[in-house]
């Protein structure tokens, strides 16, 4: 039972690395998704 | 094709929590560290991904570098079959250090020979830069998590943060050459990039080898704590090892599709700037 | 048609000429090695007997630094006149810049290392207790080591943003191996250690990382 704070951590460290990783993924996929959707659209100048 | 992602998400959702089951009720607790031990089920799953989606890289890196060239392919295809069979054959008549199965050896070598092939017939030469770059960024966070993972665990059982296992140097010296790669990709003119990272990228693995055999012999002179031990492991313990390997490997999968995809819809647009550029009427010069 | 060898020998000589006649990088980096050593010697000051388990890594650290400032302008005069367009256009191998660029850094760098050992030796009282012609074998072999990868990354850098911060961030963790043998080979050979291991180690990584570069380098200097 001791060693439990280090085991909670160990698995929380690993699946905020995981998730925060896979956050970056996905918030630059839907940027690039806006960004060529707009420049799909005639015209569209930034 | 898009309908199998979020098929396998949940499958994989589940996997990972039958593996947390098993990590943290099902095994048995270890004599003599107790809990913290459990650690293992997550540390070591996360080491062995890293270095299958490294040497993914290194193959998609080869590839990138020899199929613009039918002989050097041909050449290249060769050496990957003779590969295969040197490690398919010699371990059954030489001895092998301690801990080594002639049939794991063997094993590894088809697995080798089928991935490169593999790799081969599913991406195009353009797309094998893809892989590279999703394999090294991948590996990179799960070689991460390996390195947060060993500290949080040696420091209950040996007192200190930083054991310079032989292991976790060697890991920490192989992330440092992904990362270096990364940063390479990242700082240089998107011109010749794939070129230069393939390049980098054979370098640096073929470095590992090296870093662990030197850092290995350097632990056999000057002993650290070594993690994880050596000896037999509880076959349940085993089994629990093996359920979140799988199940991390699944993840992986994911991730790393996820991240490929990621890297052609950001290649597909910086082809459609470079598109309006040239078509743009401001720029024609009449 | 000139041999490869030939290329070799004269892109060497012509680097080696410019280099003495201009006397710019010498200068300077003879003032860096001194420098280096004196900082070194204030940072650490310890006992003769003491000195000998540390010198190792310290001589090997103040080696890496001074050959890391004198890669960094490897390609600078190259890049200066437009010197690589015309070497790709032409029919020489590209291997052949590759061994005479490497050979002028070994040479160069081996100069440094010579000028930097005596003080190193005077300012720490070092003594070998092992054989000298080792030491000597590690100093060849190690620095062929660092000086082949660094030519070969110094190419890679040059059209990267912040070049010479990349250098040695792609150098070091590549080098790991090598400077851990070099270290640990001069630090067996000063305390009258074996360093058969080590030697070898780092002879087999020089074997590897020079025929990978040169099989390489075409390809990185083609790249555009």
């Amino acid at each position: 039972m001791r060693g439990n704070p280090y085991l909670f951590a160990a698995y929380a460290a690993t699946w905020i690395i995981h998730i925060v990783y896979l956050g970056t993924i996905v918030s630059r996929y839907s940027r690039l998704k806006r960004e060529i959707e707009d420049l799909k659209k005639p015209g569209v100048r930034s | 094709m898009k309908r199998a992602f979020p098929i396998l998400g949940v499958l994989t959702a589940i996997l990972l929590s039958y593996a947390l089951y098993e990590a943290l009720i099902g095994a048995p607790t270890e004599q003599t560290m107790g809990d913290v031990q459990r650690i293992f089920y997550y540390h070591v799953p996360s080491a062995w991904t890293a270095f299958i989606l490294f040497f993914i890289n290194f193959i998609a890196s080869i590839q990138y570098l020899v199929r613009s060239n039918p002989q050097t392919d041909r050449f290249a295809s060769y050496a990957a079959v003779i590969v295969g069979l040197v490690l398919f054959v010699v371990p059954f008549f030489v001895t092998l250090p301690e801990g080594m199965r002639p049939s794991s050896v063997a094993t590894t070598g088809v697995l080798i020979t089928g991935l490169y092939f593999l790799i081969r017939r599913l991406f195009s030469h353009p797309d094998t830069d893809v892989l590279a770059i999703t394999s090294a960024e991948v590996g990179v966070v799960f070689s991460l998590v390996n390195l947060v993972t060993g500290p949080i665990w040696a420091r209950p059982v040996w007192g200190i943060w930083w054991t310079w296992d032989w292991r976790l140097t060697s890991t920490l010296v192989m992330w440092l050459i992904y990362v270096s790669y990364l940063m390479l990709r990242r700082f240089s003119s998107s011109g010749e990039t794939p070129l230069l990272a393939a390049a980098l990228a054979v370098l640096g693995a073929l470095c590992v080898p090296f870093v662990y055999f030197s850092i290995w012999f350097f632990r056999t002179q000057h002993p650290q704590p070594v993690m994880g031990g050596g000896g037999s492991i509880d076959p349940r313990m085993w089994h629990a090892l093996l359920i979140n390997w799988l199940a991390f490997s699944c993840f992986a999968f994911l991730v790393c599709w996820s991240r490929y995809r990621l890297e052609r819809l950001q290649r597909d647009v910086d082809e459609a700037h470079a598109m309006e550029s040239l078509s743009d009427p401001r720029e024609s010069v009449r | 048609m000139t041999p490869p060898a030939g290329i070799t020998r004269v892109t060497l000589l012509k680097d080696l000429r410019l280099e003495w006649r201009s006397k710019d990088a010498i200068n300077s980096m003879l003032f860096f090695s001194l420098l280096v050593v004196v900082v070194f010697s204030f940072s650490f000051d310890p006992s003769a007997e003491e000195s000998r388990q540390i010198a190792g890594g310290l001589i090997w650290v103040a080696f890496l630094f001074a050959a890391v400032v004198a890669l960094n302008q490897t390609w600078a005069r190259e890049i200066r006149n437009q010197v690589l367009d015309a070497y790709r256009i032409s029919p020489a191998p590209a291997n052949s810049l590759f061994m005479a660029k490497t050979l002028g850094n070994f040479i160069f760098v081996t100069v440094l290392e010579a000028l930097m050992t005596p003080l190193f030796i005077a300012f720490y009282r070092l003594r070998a207790l092992g054989p000298v012609w080792q030491l000597l074998l590690v100093a060849v072999l190690g620095t062929w080591a660092l000086v082949v990868n660094g030519t070969f990354f110094a190419a890679m850098s040059l059209r990267t943003r912040s070049r010479e911060i990349m250098l040695p961030l792609l150098l070091f963790p590549i080098s790991i191996p090598a400077i851990l043998a070099m270290v640990q080979a001069t630090t067996a050979i000063l305390n009258g250690e074996g360093a058969r291991f080590w030697i070898v180690l780092l002879a087999t990584y020089d074997l590897v990382f020079t025929t990978v570069c040169l099989l390489l380098f075409e390809t990185v200097l083609n790249a555009e």
